[in-house]
């Protein structure tokens, strides 16, 4: 145990004066100091609250936008549909740092099919609709191939498709796929939609996962984010609606995500990950880092810190 | 158990004074005796709520821990106040947005104190003798106060946690643990929000405070006047696995050499 003493480790004992210190009043003085600031702020600048997008102000603000989205659901071409684990079994998807993917690993954890869940399970819970019953009886029962056709057909015209109190599509032959989207955009015009994504058997619920990844799928939330500069190439991670200075303390996070190669790679997010992790145990390790613990003592900052002290010491004795 | 029995006790009338300090000497001790005696030496009371600091401290970057403190008081308290009348009321009322300001400011306040702190005791060295412990509970509970502040923006029921959620979910997922974590799920944010993740951070906060009132503050770098007053050529040496046999022999000083 007979290490050399080391200044980035160890310190000489202080045998000096005291002074006089109050603990209890230092905390209680602080407080108030805090939350007087934080009372003046709340009172000069408020908190943002700009209510969430629904399924029904989405529709009835893009329906064109929500009927390409739906017919995407139906199909299973969706980001969400599409997205891998943990949601569903889409070979080729997953990120991976190296030749490793713990998302593949672990696998579809929060199964989802958005065919099911997004379209077909809601349209069913609507009432006494003998031409919509038939209508997914139909799609039901088709093969793939014919399912497919349908749907790709559908989904070339929909994006010229116009809305004025009625979807109207260009005429095609899109089966039971075209009854099947009106009403699935009528139900998300009423509300009907919104409840239906969030019902559980048991009545209460407090799971947004099916609307929210339904909406995320569509480029309204986007373009609304877009406009609020909340993109992440926009560094929209640390900000918020408004101008509130959000979650500040991502910036190293947001950081990595505009420089190559992560800007650009498909495994970026896990790539980040990495790199902050990596970063954090580096940030608690420093106190045992040759080099790295020495910086303070480089740096000489400490001298600024503890200027009235060292000014205090008698000079150096030769 | 003492050597005086039901039986000894009984015939001798009155009863005698309580006089077994010798036998409670010999008492094995007990995990409640052991828990008080090693609190007692690691903190006793004038470093736990010390009315005196070593002259050396005298800037004002020793005000951003108890400013950190004092923020994360504030974000406790107006948090639970934002609890009371539960989830939606600051939705709906202006009492209750003005509450949910105090939290989102004292938050940020929060934050910006706790950054300066870190900053001030990084240029500080201040993990320097046997304050290593120190610097890394500092570091758990910044990581875990952001965790908590995320799913705080997690559970606004509003465009900014739709937007924050739908976003994040493919960093999270990308790690794997989104599969177990979801941030989709608000009802499971809400509740690592107001629960589990303060939880961990007070608990770490409360490790970390104890620990710089047991260590007491770091001394300054010695500059070439080290020897001069003040100062005695005694050095601490951290070792953390043998902490432990140095706390046997005494508190603070360890290793002359
Ligand atoms: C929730 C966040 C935190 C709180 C409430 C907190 C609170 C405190 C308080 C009250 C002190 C004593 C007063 C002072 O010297 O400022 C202190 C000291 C200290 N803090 Fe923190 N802290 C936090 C986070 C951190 C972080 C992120 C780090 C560094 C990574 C850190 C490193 C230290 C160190 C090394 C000391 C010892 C200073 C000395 O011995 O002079 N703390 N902290």
């Amino acid at each position: 145990m007979s290490k050399r003493f080391n200044p980035d480790r160890d310190v000489a004992e202080w045998h000096g004066p005291a002074i006089r210190y109050d603990l209890l009043k230092e905390v209680t003085v602080g407080f108030a100091v805090v939350l007087v600031l934080a009372l003046v702020f709340a009172v000069v600048f408020s908190s943002p609250d700009e209510s969430a997008i629904t399924l029904q102000s989405w529709s009835k603000a893009a329906p064109v936008d929500f009927v390409q989205t739906a017919i995407t659901e139906l199909d299973g071409t969706s980001a969400s549909a599409t997205y891998g684990a943990p949601y569903n079994h889409t070979p080729g998807t997953g990120q991976q740092l190296g030749p490793i993917s713990i998302e593949r690993a672990i696998g579809v954890h929060i199964p989802l099919d958005t065919s099911r869940a997004f379209v077909i399970d809601p349209l069913e819970t609507l009432p006494r609709q003998p031409a919509l019953t038939s209508a997914i009886r139909q799609y039901k029962s088709a093969p793939a191939k014919q399912q497919t056709a349908w749907t790709s057909a559908y989904e070339k015209v929909v994006g010229k498709a116009t809305f004025n109190g009625a979807l109207h599509v260009a005429p095609g032959s899109y089966g039971p796929v075209a009854p099947m989207m009106t009403a699935l955009l009528g139900m998300a015009r009423s509300g009907a939609l919104d409840g239906a994504l969030t019902k559980t058997p048991q009545l209460y619920g407090t799971d947004y996962t099916k609307p929210l990844l339904f909406i995320a799928d569509g480029t309204y939330m986007g373009n609304v984010a877009q406009s609020r500069n909340l993109l992440g190439n926009q560094w929209g991670m640390m900000n918020e609606t408004g101008q509130y200075p959000g979650q500040a303390w991502l910036w190293l996070y947001t950081l990595w995500y505009q420089v190559p190669p992560m800007n650009s790679s498909s495994n970026g997010d896990v790539e980040v990950w990495a790199i902050m992790m990596g970063l954090t145990v580096l940030l608690a390790l420093v106190p045992f880092i040759p080099g790295l613990r020495s910086i303070p003592r480089w740096t000489r900052i400490y001298r600024l810190i503890w200027r009235r002290h060292y000014r205090s010491l008698p000079p150096v004795s030769s | 158990m003492s050597a005086v029995t039901k039986a000894d006790t009984a015939v001798r009338a009155p009863a005698p004074e309580v006089e077994p300090s010798s036998d409670v000497a010999n008492w094995s001790p007990t995990w409640t005796g052991r828990l008080r005696s090693a609190g007692l030496r690691r903190l006793p009371p004038e470093k736990l709520l010390p009315d005196s600091q070593p002259a050396y401290v005298q800037s004002a970057v020793y005000l951003f821990g108890a400013l950190t403190l004092s923020a994360f008081g504030v974000v406790v308290l107006s948090g639970m106040v934002l609890a009371i009348e539960g989830a939606n009321w600051w939705h709906v009322s202006n009492a209750g947005l003005f509450v949910n300001s105090i939290h989102l400011w004292g938050t940020e306040l929060f934050f910006f104190f706790m950054v300066l702190h870190l900053w001030g005791k990084f240029f500080m060295a201040a993990w320097r003798g046997r304050r290593r412990a120190t610097w890394i509970t500092g570091v758990l509970a910044f990581v875990v106060s952001i965790a908590t502040a995320f799913t705080g923006y997690l559970s606004q029921q509003n465009f900014d946690s739709e937007w924050i959620s739908t976003q994040a979910k493919d960093g999270i997922n990308a790690t794997g643990a989104g599969a177990f974590w979801n941030v989709l799920n608000f009802g499971q944010m809400l509740l690592w929000h107001v629960v589990l993740l303060p939880l961990v951070v007070a608990v770490f906060v409360g490790i970390h405070v104890l620990l710089v009132r047991r260590r007491g503050v770091v001394p300054p770098f010695a500059l070439a006047a080290r020897g001069a007053t003040g100062w005695s050529d005694t050095t601490e040496r951290e070792d953390l696995t043998k902490d432990e046999a140095a706390e046997a022999t005494s508190t603070e000083e360890v290793a002359s050499k």
